[in-house]
């Protein structure tokens, strides 16, 4: 895939992005979609941070199964971020607990901000995309 | 000031395009610029030239069209959440092009200002 | 920082999470649906005359006045057009719409 590889906009200016999801996985196409905004941008080499809060956590459920409903699995696809240098995944501790979940849950090693962490984090930042 | 504007829903079922096109008019009108508006999701189906809304109704893609003749802006479609939902480029209306993912990613890079409408 | 919410508080939970992360001095503008939230006697009223102490709490005028709601706004609420928009967008360094 050609849209992988390393990409540069000729500036050598990095911001910080932020990719704020809060949607649930399925029910509608974002976090899908989202996830493919956020591979690109790591390939031009920016800050880049994922968050997530309200239903997007669930986004990173562990024990998925999609089969019945014909539809991709990509929850695989958290579990590659990694190998694309994208290691700064941050969860919502209020979000967790409203949901009755904890980070064992979860697909994928995440940092647990709260809410005064989550919200000094994304303030910080240059571009804030939500999905 | 340089404002980079994404618009991830479609045209008549939500108001983000309305939205979006307020927004950018009124940025230009003030003197910023705006140099390219992204399509995102099924913000893809702003562009088709096959839309025919009521004569009475706003047409929305003439509008995009009319403003980016004017005004010089790129407005670009996303190819694969596109090509997912039929859009090709024989049914682009005037001013927009189809391309990749980069495009937005580089509007977060080279402008001030990124702004997202959605849903 | 400026947070812009599109979603009828009484709908969906955006208000709710972009009041509990929008940090102290900051701006929230209310447009499309969001504005409902702006008016006397809507549920969430409370809420925003509440952040109003530490926010600075903006609603998109030609949004409040296509749903009938322009004689209800909220004492504290800032009414600005889309050239009041343009000028939060440019005025704070970043912005986050809270789809």
């Amino acid at each position: 895939m050609s849209d992988m590889d390393d990409m540069d906009d000729g500036s050598g200016v990095v911001k910080k992005f932020m990719f704020l999801n809060r949607k649930a996985p399925h029910g509608t196409v974002y976090a899908l979609e989202g996830l493919e905004v956020v591979l690109i941008t790591a390939a031009f080499d920016q800050d880049v941070s994922m968050v997530f809060t309200d239903d997007g956590v669930y986004q990173l459920m562990k024990g998925v199964d999609t089969k019945g409903i014909e539809v991709k699995d990509f929850s695989k696809t958290y579990r590659a971020l990694e190998g694309y240098d994208i290691e700064k995944l941050y969860v919502d501790q209020v979000s967790l607990d409203a949901r009755g979940l904890t980070e064992d849950d979860l697909i994928v090693d995440v940092t647990v901000l709260s809410v005064d962490e989550m919200a000094n984090l994304m303030a910080e930042q240059d571009v804030v995309i939500s999905f | 000031m340089q404002f980079g504007i994404l618009v991830n829903e479609g045209p008549y079922n939500h108001e983000a395009s309305d939205s979006a096109y307020l927004f950018a008019r009124t940025a230009i009108e003030k003197g910023h610029k705006v140099p390219r508006i992204f399509f995102y999701h099924d913000g893809v189906n702003n562009s088709t030239r096959m839309a025919e809304p009521p004569q009475d109704d706003r047409n929305v893609t003439m509008r995009w069209s009319k403003l980016a003749e004017e005004h010089g802006i790129d407005l670009v479609v996303c190819v694969a959440a596109a090509l997912r939902r039929g859009i090709k480029d024989e049914l682009l209306a005037p001013g927009f092009r189809i391309s990749g993912l980069g495009q937005l990613v580089e509007m977060g890079i080279q402008y001030d200002r990124l702004v997202t409408f959605g849903d | 920082m400026l947070h812009i919410v599109n979603k009828s508080a009484t709908e969906r939970s955006s208000l709710e999470s972009c009041l509990r992360m929008a940090t102290k001095g900051s701006a929230v503008l209310l447009i499309e649906d969001a504005v409902y939230a702006a008016t006397n006697g809507n549920a969430a009223a409370a809420k925003i005359q509440a952040a109003a102490a530490d926010l600075k709490i903006y609603a998109l005028g030609p949004d409040l006045a296509a749903r009938g709601m322009a004689g209800r706004v909220l004492d504290g609420v800032n009414v600005v057009d889309y050239g009041g928009f343009v000028d939060l967008v440019a005025e704070h360094s970043n912005c986050q719409s809270w789809l």
